[in-house]
């Protein structure tokens, strides 16, 4: 099995590969989203308490999960790149950063709006949305030294220290805050959702969280691609792409 | 139908934060497509460029 | 100066040797840093201007002060250490020094902790001297300034320490400010929670030790792993 992983870990190989797999990844997340949404939207029945503002949850919370998930696999690829050297593990690395901080964006802009009609309030200081802004910041400083890198093997370097740096700091991170906040208790604003949810509901979450993780896998994919012709431009195979024949 | 929409009053919370995400999504897409076009036009222009250069040197 | 670095480059040394490179870098940077006295004191004014600058845009109103002193004295602390970070390692840098230093067969990683120690000693220190001259301007009592300045001193070389490998990342790029500060504000985030909290904690009533044990923790986890990544870092920049 080792010879068959290392021999996609060439750019030349990979790209024939990855878009191969993107329409699969991309279709299967627009379905699942389609079915998803049907059950989140439609058949779910309306929260008691919450009315049908719960529904932004759909959104929100595969979102979020995607959100630290990414950040994770991000910091993955960068270990492998900053341990094996590889050029196309910095480009994963690369590719994945600019779906995960849209990804968080997206989980707190829903994740406000979801806070207003029910608690009130756009925006509260508690552990969930003060870490996930944090989270914010570290993909977008990741971006921000790349772009301020001319050299992009230095890019992928600095990149990596930086997201290893951050993923180490996640954890610390969200229990500082949910620390601090307990220590706030008089605040009236809670944002945990009631324990039990209708089995519906779940369904409908976890339906549109694998949805999520399809689309993110098409994205970095198709990122990934285009990286890899910026970046590899002298060499052969991409002068050789179908896509550079055509008019 | 205009109950869908209306979400039994939420309906300016959820639309807005489907419709900012759904806005998100098609931003990414956007963005990937116009990257794309431009690393592959900027790669057919340099390999159209060095393929000159080795025919003049001939 | 060239002298003193090529001497640290010939002895041949075991890579036991860390201790006398972290003295030699700190003493270096120490009697660098002392004759650019002027920079040093620049850097501690903005300090008091800045934390003199919430009452005046906010209100006097004595209560409301008092519960914002910490973290004002906290956030003033966090700008100081991001201003004066830079100057870690981009001096030498420009001079070509630090490839000396990279260069020589003493462990990189102790070098930097020495320069890191110098930087606290300088930035830190004085930070953590003033709070209690400071937190007067926000009318905090007694126990309130000790158990800050407390903190401070725990705090504000986890600052350094975390700052350094921003430092090292962001060497010679443009509007490396800036970027500097993006990088590592999302990483003082508990600093400061456990910091500025500690006050809180110490008036609540709940006592300080959790706050501290937790800064203390996070000390040692800063002092063990931030010298490689910065060290790591400053090869990357290097290359």
């Amino acid at each position: 099995m080792a010879p068959n992983w290392f021999r996609f870990s060439s750019p030349a190989t990979f790209y024939p590969l990855a878009g191969a797999m993107i329409p699969w990844f991309g279709w299967a997340a627009a379905i699942l989203a389609a079915i998803g949404l049907y059950v989140g939207l439609v058949v779910a029945p309306t929260d008691f308490q919450q009315g049908d503002a719960y529904r932004i949850i759909f959104i929100h919370v595969p979102a979020a999960w995607m959100s630290m998930f990414l950040y994770v696999v991000m910091a993955f690829w960068s270990a492998l790149a900053l341990g094996f050297n590889t050029r196309l593990s910095a480009m994963m690395a690369q590719a994945i950063a600019p779906t995960g901080a849209l990804m968080t964006f997206v989980a707190l802009w829903t994740g406000a709006f979801w806070g207003r009609p029910t608690w009130g309030t756009y925006w509260a200081w508690d552990a969930r949305m003060t870490s996930e802004l944090i989270l914010l910041f570290l993909y977008l400083g990741i971006i921000a030294l790349r772009h301020a890198i001319d050299d992009p093997r230095r890019a992928d370097r600095a990149c990596g220290v930086l997201a290893l740096t951050g993923v180490v700091n996640i954890p610390i991170i969200y229990f500082s805050v949910q620390w601090w906040n307990s220590l706030h208790q008089g605040s009236s604003v809670s944002l945990t959702r009631s324990p039990s949810m209708a089995a519906i509901m779940l369904t409908g979450m976890l339906i549109m969280s694998l949805a999520a993780w399809f689309y993110a896998i098409a994205a970095a994919l198709a990122r990934v691609r285009t990286i890899m012709i910026e970046r590899e431009r002298g060499a052969v195979w991409i002068g050789e792409l179908a896509e550079l024949r055509q008019r | 139908m205009s109950a869908f929409f209306a979400m039994n009053g939420y309906g300016f919370y959820v639309w807005t934060a489907y419709g900012v995400a759904a806005l998100a999504l098609v931003a990414e897409l956007v963005a990937l497509r116009a990257r794309r076009r431009a690393v592959i036009e900027e790669a057919r222009a340099l390999a159209s460029e060095s393929g000159n250069e080795r025919e003049t040197q001939r | 100066m060239t002298a003193a670095v090529t001497a640290l480059a010939s002895p041949p040394v075991a890579s036991s040797a860390a201790l006398p490179a972290l003295r030699w870098a700190l003493a270096r940077d120490l009697k660098l840093a002392l004759r650019s006295r002027g920079e040093l004191g620049v850097q501690l004014l903005f300090y008091v201007i800045v934390v003199s600058l919430f009452p005046l845009a906010t209100t006097p109103e004595r209560n409301l002060l008092s519960t914002m002193g910490p973290g004002v004295l906290w956030v003033a602390a966090l700008l100081a250490s991001l201003l004066s970070l830079p100057r870690l390692f981009a001096g030498d840098f420009a001079d070509g020094t630090l490839e000396q230093i990279a260069l020589s067969p003493y462990p990189l990683a102790a070098l930097v902790s020495g320069k890191v120690l110098a930087h606290w000693l300088t930035t830190g220190l004085p930070v953590a001297a003033l709070a209690p001259l400071l937190g007067l301007q926000y009318a905090m009592d007694a126990e309130s300034l000790t158990v800050l300045t407390a903190a401070l001193l725990l705090g504000t070389p986890i600052l350094s320490l975390l700052g350094a490998i921003g430092a090292a990342l962001t060497l010679g790029l443009r509007s490396s400010g800036s970027l500097l500060a993006l990088l590592i504000l999302p990483l003082y985030v508990p600093v400061l929670i456990f910091g500025a909290g500690a006050v809180d904690a110490a008036r609540a009533g709940l006592g300080v030790s959790a706050n501290f044990s937790l800064l203390g923790a996070g000390l040692i986890a800063a002092m063990v792993g931030a010298p490689f990544a910065a060290a790591a870092a400053v090869r990357i920049a290097l290359d």
